[in-house]
């Protein structure tokens, strides 16, 4: 990082001018995967953030320490360990949400985001912006998730975080959920349109 | 005429850039263009290569084929209805003015919300209206099941519209064929509106014509390709919807459940002929699917076995039941979507053709398989022209290498 980069600007453009997902495309398999419901999408969200978090401060902290032949591996030992936690954490505290997120904790490990910041940034910079950049990348995953879960749920299956949105009078009168809502395309779909909506607001992300 | 060429002309200053109807000018312009022919169409002197053909025409002539099948899309719908009634006379007149009355708000309803979307993207990018969606709305009503309900059709119209064609840059540069893209929404959406044995056939009177079905007297709606994906063991005998044993004639004249204007492989083959003679659809395509169903269908038949239903039916039977003698004609040769390579066709409709058997046979989920045969040979018809193109160049480099050997001697 040659130029002095604001710890405000380190924490906040994540979530919109440089987010991970719609901005630099990363991280979408999670996307596709985890957010058919809203909840497990949340959770997921906050076990990102928390990986990324403390897995930037670890490398930024080993970063003069690390050579550089095996840096990838000393990153992938650091993240499998936070995320082997986190997994264990779960399954103590949030079971249910476990269960639906299965395999998707584990695959925390293979999200491009942590490796891009891990790389990008925590290997170049001190902890305390590190954490910072490590809280905003995770937040502008977490609000992607979250948008989408927020749709697919609501119109995959008429309901908020398991709560019934649509009164029975609309089922009654012919209203049906979206069974397509559920299946992974639309993830894709719904992620498009947040690209589409952002980039009609900020004319300058767009690529010719 | 002269009168109406009047007032465009007076009103026409309204909709210009500045004028008080600024917004609405795509619109004035498409009205404008549709009444009259453009004066600005190209300088009348100068070398200039036109066709008589525009994709207006097109459009028109491609509607005209439909019709046949529409016309008796309708008569079934009301024929269906009065026979799972119980009825034992069927006049002509009620049966296709009760199929009118139901399939009207349908086509009422696609065009209203797709020509809705196009006006409107028209207006934002400030260009003309196309009339891509001429085909398009008239369609979509054909390809569904006649008991869908109407918002469901404006969902996935919008869905279709937007998504499968204006974010790919309007008319002509689709990927996947509209209508189809439709269907697919809908089918995957709401697979309880779109299969079983209550959707295909109508079952309320409509302004007081028609009848009331009672499906619990024995009655069942569902389609032959629906009975052969639900068929359990036994002899396979497939029936209309009172019970009585369907004839490859009926099945050819189209009197059998199935989607509004796809029953009838008589009226496709009409249909077929006009756009053959006028040279809008490509022979090849035809030909190719139907070699294409033929040939996996025959394959399917020779290694028939009970856990696939659908592989004891004969491959001509497979070009009578369902919709892949409608798809054949009237979907995989959507010029837009389509190979557009001459060997590209052949490799494309072939494709097609035997995915759609494979499909229907090969899978019990999905009876049929020809929609989504078509949307897969929309998404390799590109690769296959990029393959017929390169094949091309290198034959021909090859070619050129070799006379060039023999020029240096």
């Amino acid at each position: 990082m040659a130029e002095k980069v604001s710890l405000k600007s380190v924490l906040f453009n994540p979530l919109s001018r440089n987010n991970p997902v719609v901005v630099q495309v990363l991280g979408i398999c999670s996307v596709l995967a985890v957010t058919a419901k809203l909840e497990p999408a949340i959770v997921m969200g906050v076990s990102v953030v928390t990986v990324l978090a403390f897995a930037n401060v670890i490398i930024s902290l080993l970063r003069n320490t690390i050579p550089v032949n095996i840096r990838i591996i000393v990153q992938l030992v650091v993240v499998a360990g936070l995320v082997v936690i986190v997994d264990q954490l779960l399954k103590a505290y949030a079971y249910d949400a476990s269960k639906q997120l299965s395999v998707f904790i584990g695959l925390i490990i293979t999200n491009c985001i942590l490796m891009g910041r891990l790389e990008a940034f925590a290997m170049s910079n001190k902890p305390w912006p590190a954490f910072l950049d490590g809280v905003g990348n995770g937040l502008g995953y977490t609000i992607i998730l979250v948008i989408v879960g927020f749709v697919r749920e609501l119109f995959g299956s008429g309901t908020l975080l398991g709560y019934a949105v649509f009164p029975k009078w609309m089922y009654d009168a012919g209203y049906v959920n979206n069974g397509l809502m559920i299946l992974p395309p639309m993830a894709l779909i719904v992620v498009a349109c947040i690209i589409w909506a952002q980039r009609t607001k900020d004319k300058d992300l767009c690529e010719e | 005429m002269k009168a109406l060429r009047n007032y465009l002309n007076r009103i026409k200053p309204h909709f210009e850039e500045g004028g008080k109807l600024q917004a609405f000018r795509s619109v004035f312009d498409g009205m404008e263009t549709f009444l009259f022919t453009p004066s600005t169409v190209a300088a009348p002197s100068g070398a200039q290569i036109h066709d008589a053909v525009d994709s207006k025409r097109i459009m028109i002539t491609v509607v005209a084929a439909l019709l046949p099948c529409l016309i008796f899309g309708m008569y079934n719908t009301g024929y269906q209805n009065w026979l799972a009634a119980g009825a034992t006379e069927f006049p002509t007149f009620e049966l296709l003015l009760y199929g009118f009355l139901a399939v009207l708000p349908r086509i009422a309803v696609t065009y209203a919300v797709g020509l809705g979307i196009e006006f409107v993207v028209a207006q934002w990018r400030r260009e003309e209206i196309q009339e891509g969606f001429l085909v398009t709305g008239i369609l979509i009503p054909m390809i569904c099941p006649v008991e869908t309900p109407l918002w469901m059709l404006a969902v996935a119209t919008a869905f279709a519209v937007i998504f499968a064609k204006e974010v790919f840059g309007g008319t002509g540069y689709n990927v996947f064929n509209v209508a189809l893209v439709a269907r697919a929404f809908l089918f995957f959406s709401y697979p309880a509106q779109m299969s079983g044995d209550r959707v295909f056939v109508a079952s309320e009177p409509i302004l007081g014509i028609g009848h009331s079905v009672n499906y619990a007297d024995g009655i069942s709606g569902a389609t032959p390709l629906g009975q052969i994906a639900t068929h359990t063991g036994g002899a396979l005998r497939l029936q209309s919807v009172v019970g009585d044993d369907l004839s490859w004639w009926d099945a050819f004249v189209g009197l059998i459940p199935g989607s509004f204007g796809e029953t009838s492989t008589l009226c496709v083959c009409i249909g077929a002929a006009i756009l053959l003679v006028t040279g809008i659809a490509s022979w090849r395509i035809i030909v190719s699917v139907v070699a294409g169903a033929l040939l996996t269908g025959w394959i399917a038949n020779t290694f028939q076995t009970s856990t696939y239903p659908a592989s004891f039916l004969s491959p001509a039977d497979q070009l009578l039941y369902g919709g892949l003698a409608f798809a054949a004609v009237f979907m995989a040769t959507d010029p837009v979507t389509a190979a557009r390579t001459n060997a590209g066709k052949w490799i494309f409709g072939f494709i097609v053709g035997a995915m759609a058997v494979v499909i229907r046979t090969y899978n019990n989920g999905y009876p049929e398989g020809a929609m989504l045969a078509v949307l897969l040979g929309n998404a390799l018809a590109p690769l296959i022209d990029y393959c017929v193109v390169q094949t091309n160049i290198r034959r021909r480099q090859k070619r050129a290498a070799l006379s060039l050997k023999g020029g240096d001697r």
